[in-house]
C-alpha cells in the first residue's frame, strides 16, 4: 500500500506538468531552490562537524526543531497542506486505516519539501562524522524526527481540521496566525540588538533538547558526549511522540473517512433583497451591490477585511512606537486595494453570470471598485488618523492621507487591469480550509509581483511628497501631497478602469474558462 | 396561479422586433417541413457540406440561431469538429448526444461564454461573436456546471441577473417575485442559494436565465437533479413560452423527454452533428432512442462482466 500511494503522487506529480508548461518551470525553479538549500545544509553540517561538540548540538538541534515546527504549524498558518493525495478521496475504498496512514505519511515526502526535508534530516547526522556511534545515533534520530514532523503535522491539521471547518473559528485563527507573525518583529529585532555568539541560543536548545521538537536531533550529541542515558531519553520521547502523533492521525482519519468535513451551513436568511435594493438600479450598482454583499459574506474577504486593522498593531511593534507607525495607512491602503486583483478569481465560474449577461467591461471593474472602496476607503482614512495622532504627528495628516489616497486609488487601477489579464486558482468557498489550491502557476506569481511593483511607482509622487513633507514638518508640501494623491490617483484609477475594462470586454470568456477548469 | 407567470415572460420587454407570428405557430405545430430544408450535415456524411445552401432560399425571418462551420479545441483535443445547425424561431429544439459530445462547448460557443476557434454564430440574423452585447441580450441561458453567485438569497440572485441585463427595478421586483412563485421557490427566496439543494439551485438559475425575457432560450441539461412535479411545472413554462414565439433549445440525456417536449432535434457526437431536423424526421418511425443509438453506435453485448453474478466462491 505505501509503495502503491507513492506510485499515485508521484503520477499525480507527472500528470500536473502534462497540464501547463508553466507548472513545470515552476517546479524546476523550486527543485533548483531546494537543491542549492540542501547542499547548503549539508556542507554546513559537515563543516559544524569539524568543530566542537557544543556548537555541534547548538546547529543540530536548531535545525531540527525549526524542521519540526515547520511542518506542524505552517499548514496551519499559511499554506495548509498539500492536497494531492487527501484522505476523503479513500474513503470508498477499502484500505485498513494503518496502512493508509503509512502510506500517506511517506507519500507526503514526495515532492520539494518533503524531499528537502529528508535530506535535511538525514544530513543533521552528518555533523558527528568524527564520532562513528554517535553518528548512528544521529541518523536514527534523524530518521525519528523527520517521522516526528511529517506524521505530527498532519495528525495536527486533520484534529483540527472539522474545528476550523467552523467560518468563525477559521477567522480566530488567522488572528492568532497574524499574532504569531507579528511576535516574529520584537524577537528579531531583539536578536539584531544583542550580538550573536555561540552561548546565545544554549539557553533556547536546552529547552527545544526536552521537547519534541528537539529532542530527536539532541540524543546524537549526548551519544558523541557519552551521555547514554539522556540520549536514550530523547529518543525515547521522539519514539513516543511519534507513537502518539500516528495513534492521533488514525483517530482523526477515521472519522473523516465516515463523517467528511463538510462546511457548516449558516443558513444565513437575509430581510428582503438587502443591500442590491438600495443601490440605483443599473448594472454598474448591481455589481457594486452583489460585491458589497460578499464583502461581508464570503469568508474570504471578511479575514482579508479583518487583518488590516492589524496592520498598525504591526507597525507599532516593528518600529517601537517610533515613525513606522506612519507608514499603517499606506500599508492599509495598499493591502486593501490590491486585494481587488483576485476579484474574478473568487467569484469562480460564478462570473458566467457577467459574461452571459453582457456586462461592459468598465462596468464590472467600476462596480468592483465601489463596492471595495465601500468599505477601504473610512478603513484606510481611520487608520491613517489614528497612526497620526497615536504618533503625535497630526501635522502630518494631510501628507499621509494624500499618500494614502494615491495608493489606495492607484492599486484599484492596477488591479482592475491585473485581475482582467491573469485569474489565479483560490480557496473555494467552504472548502476545507488547510488544503492549497494546486496549480499557482509561475505566471500567477509573477503578475502578482509585476503589479505590485507598477503601483508602487505609479504612487510614487505623492508618497515621496508625503515622505519628505512629514520629514521636513512642511504643511504646505503636505497639503500638496493630499492633491498630488487624491488627482494622480483619479487618474491612475480612470487609465485602470478604462484599460482593464477594454481587456476585459475582450478576454472575459477566455477568462471563464480558465476560473472553470481551476474548480 | 401559474398560468399568470408565462405571459409575463413572453419576449416583449426589451425587443420589440416583432416575432413572426405565422412561421412561430407553424414551427410550434409539430413536423411542418422547414423553409430551409433539412439542414447542414442531416446524413452526418460530411459535417461541412455547402452551408449557403441552408439559408440560400432565406425565410423572411433569420433562424433564431444558426451556427455554421463552429469549431474547438482543448489542446490537442478537438472537441468541436465543424458543426452546422439551424434552430428555426419558435421552435423547441433538442440537442442530443452521449457523454463528451460537445454538447455543452456548442452551447458555450453559441451563447458568448467560449470563444469559437472558427466558425459563425447568427442569433437571430446576428453575429454574436461580432457584437457580443447586442446578440447576449436576446439569449437566456442555463449553464451545465457551473457556480453561481451562491452567498446571494434566490431573490437577491435573481434580482441581480435582472439588474446586470438592465432591467428597471419595478420590472425586476415583480418578474422575481412570478419567477419564485413559479419554480415554487417562495419558501425559500430568502435563503442562501448556497444552501439549496441541486434541484432548487436548477431552478434559480433557470429563473435567472428568464428574467430579461429572451427570445431564445439555450439550457444544458435543465431537468437533472429536478424533481419529477418541478419538472412538469418548468415543461408546462417551457412550453407556453414557445408557444408564445420563443425559441428553447435543451441538451439532454434523456431521449424519451427530448421526444415529448421537442420539435426539433440534433444529434450530436465526437463534435459533429450526426442528424438534425424535426423529431419525426431524426427518429423516422423508430423511437427516438433507438435511433439515437442506431447513430451513434457503441452498444456493448450484455454478456460481459459475468464474475458480477458470481455472488459466491
Amino acid at each position: 500500500m505505501v509503495a502503491h500511494l507513492v506510485r499515485l503522487k508521484l503520477a499525480l506529480l507527472l500528470n500536473g506538468f502534462k497540464r501547463s508548461v508553466w507548472q513545470v518551470i515552476g517546479f524546476v525553479f523550486g527543485a533548483l531552490y531546494a537543491l542549492g538549500f540542501a547542499v547548503l545544509v549539508v556542507a554546513g553540517m559537515v563543516a559544524v562537524g569539524t568543530q566542537d561538540v557544543e556548537l555541534q548540538r547548538t546547529v543540530t538541534v536548531l535545525l531540527g526543531s525549526a524542521l519540526v515546527v515547520g511542518w506542524w504549524f505552517v499548514p496551519l498558518l499559511a499554506f495548509g497542506v498539500d492536497a494531492t493525495l487527501d484522505p476523503e478521496r479513500f474513503a470508498t475504498f477499502a484500505i485498513p486505516r494503518r496502512e493508509l496512514v503509512a502510506g500517506l505519511a511517506v507519500a507526503a515526502l514526495v515532492g520539494i519539501p518533503g524531499a528537502f526535508s529528508a535530506v535535511a534530516a538525514v544530513a543533521t547526522s552528518f555533523a558527528w562524522f568524527r564520532h562513528p556511534l554517535a553518528l548512528v545515533v544521529g541518523l536514527v534520530g534523524g530518521v525519528l524526527g523527520l517521522a516526528v514532523a511529517v506524521v505530527g503535522g498532519r495528525a495536527l491539521v486533520a484534529l483540527l481540521a472539522p474545528l476550523v471547518a467552523r467560518r468563525r473559528a477559521r477567522e480566530v485563527l488567522a488572528m492568532v496566525g497574524l499574532v504569531a507573525v507579528i511576535s516574529i518583529g520584537p524577537v528579531l529585532s531583539g536578536i539584531g540588538e544583542v550580538t550573536v555568539d555561540r552561548s546565545s541560543f544554549d539557553g533556547l536548545v536546552r529547552v527545544l533538547a526536552w521537547t519534541p521538537f528537539g529532542a530527536p536531533w539532541a540524543a546524537a550529541a549526548d551519544a558523541a558526549t557519552g551521555d547514554w542515558l539522556p540520549a536514550l531519553a530523547r529518543l525515547t520521547i521522539a519514539a513516543a511522540t511519534l507513537w502518539l502523533a500516528l495513534r492521533l492521525w488514525s483517530v482523526a482519519l477515521a472519522r473523516t473517512l465516515t463523517e467528511p468535513a463538510r462546511a457548516v451551513s449558516s443558513t444565513a436568511r437575509s430581510n428582503g433583497i438587502g443591500v442590491l435594493g438600495r443601490i440605483p438600479a443599473t448594472p454598474l450598482g448591481a455589481v457594486a451591490g452583489r460585491c458589497l454583499v460578499y464583502w461581508f459574506r464570503d469568508p474570504r474577504y471578511a479575514i482579508a477585511l479583518a487583518i488590516v486593522p492589524f496592520i498598525p498593531v504591526l507597525m507599532w511593534v516593528v518600529g517601537r512606537g517610533g515613525g513606522m507607525l506612519l507608514v499603517s495607512g499606506l500599508l492599509a491602503a495598499l493591502v486593501s486595494g490590491w486585494g481587488l486583483s483576485a476579484d474574478v478569481s473568487y467569484d469562480g465560474s460564478a462570473f458566467w453570470m457577467h459574461v452571459s449577461a453582457g456586462v461592459r467591461g468598465w462596468v464590472d471593474r467600476l462596480g468592483r471598485v465601489i463596492a471595495s472602496a465601500v468599505v477601504a476607503l473610512p478603513l484606510v482614512v481611520v487608520i491613517t488618523v489614528a497612526s497620526a495622532v497615536i504618533a503625535d504627528r497630526v501635522d502630518a495628516l494631510p501628507a499621509l492621507l494624500g499618500a494614502a489616497m494615491g495608493i489606495l486609488l492607484t492599486s484599484y487601477g492596477g488591479a482592475s487591469i491585473v485581475s482582467a489579464l491573469f485569474v489565479q486558482p483560490v480557496q473555494q468557498p467552504g472548502e476545507n480550509p488547510f488544503q492549497t489550491r494546486q496549480g499557482a502557476s509561475l505566471a500567477t506569481v509573477l503578475s502578482q509581483m509585476v503589479g505590485w511593483t507598477a503601483v508602487l511607482v505609479a504612487a510614487l509622487p505623492p508618497a515621496v511628497l508625503a515622505w519628505v513633507a512629514v520629514a521636513r514638518a512642511s504643511a504646505l508640501l503636505g497639503w500638496g501631497a493630499l492633491v498630488v494623491g487624491l488627482a494622480l490617483g483619479a487618474v491612475w484609477l480612470t487609465v485602470g478602469v478604462r484599460v482593464g475594462g477594454r481587456l476585459l470586454d475582450r478576454r472575459a470568456p477566455m477568462l471563464l474558462q480558465k476560473v472553470i477548469a481551476f474548480e | 396561479m401559474l398560468a399568470r407567470v408565462p405571459d409575463d415572460l413572453t419576449p416583449d420587454l426589451p425587443n420589440p422586433h416583432a416575432v413572426p407570428p405565422p412561421e412561430a405557430a407553424a414551427a410550434a405545430g409539430g413536423p411542418v417541413s422547414e423553409p430551409a430544408g433539412v439542414p447542414a450535415g442531416a446524413t452526418g456524411a460530411a459535417p461541412t457540406s455547402p452551408a449557403p445552401a441552408t439559408d440560400a432560399p432565406a425565410s423572411p425571418a433569420p433562424p433564431a440561431l444558426e451556427l455554421r462551420g463552429l469549431w474547438r479545441r482543448f489542446g490537442e483535443k478537438v472537441a468541436v469538429a465543424g458543426i452546422d445547425l439551424v434552430v428555426p424561431a419558435g421552435s423547441f429544439y433538442g440537442l442530443v448526444g452521449p457523454n463528451g459530445a460537445g454538447k455543452t462547448t456548442t452551447l458555450s460557443m453559441a451563447t458568448g461564454l467560449l470563444t469559437p476557434d472558427a466558425g459563425t454564430v447568427l442569433v437571430h440574423g446576428r453575429d454574436l461573436w461580432a457584437d457580443p452585447v447586442a446578440g447576449k441580450a436576446l439569449i437566456g441561458i442555463l449553464p451545465d456546471g457551473v457556480k453561481l453567485f451562491d452567498r446571494l438569497t434566490g431573490e437577491q440572485l435573481i434580482t441581480y441577473a435582472g439588474l446586470l441585463r438592465g432591467l428597471d427595478r419595478d420590472t425586476v421586483a415583480q418578474r422575481a417575485r412570478d419567477l419564485l412563485v413559479a419554480m415554487d421557490l417562495v419558501a425559500d427566496a430568502r435563503t442562501l442559494v448556497v444552501d439549496y439543494s441541486a434541484g432548487m439551485t436548477k431552478k434559480i438559475a433557470l429563473a435567472c436565465a428568464l428574467v430579461h425575457a429572451p427570445r431564445l432560450l439555450v439550457l444544458d441539461e435543465p431537468f437533472e437533479a429536478v424533481d419529477p412535479v418541478s419538472a412538469a411545472n418548468i415543461r408546462d413554462i417551457l412550453a407556453q413560452y414557445v408557444a408564445s414565439g420563443g425559441t428553447v433549445i435543451v441538451s439532454s440525456h434523456v431521449m424519451d423527454l427530448v421526444q415529448r417536449m421537442c420539435d426539433h432535434v440534433a444529434v450530436v457526437a465526437g463534435g459533429h452533428v450526426l442528424a438534425a431536423g424535426t423529431v419525426d424526421e431524426v427518429r423516422a418511425g423508430a423511437s427516438l432512442e433507438d435511433r439515437f443509438v442506431e447513430l451513434v453506435g457503441g452498444r456493448v453485448s450484455g454478456e460481459g462482466l459475468a464474475w458480477l453474478r458470481t455472488s459466491s466462491d
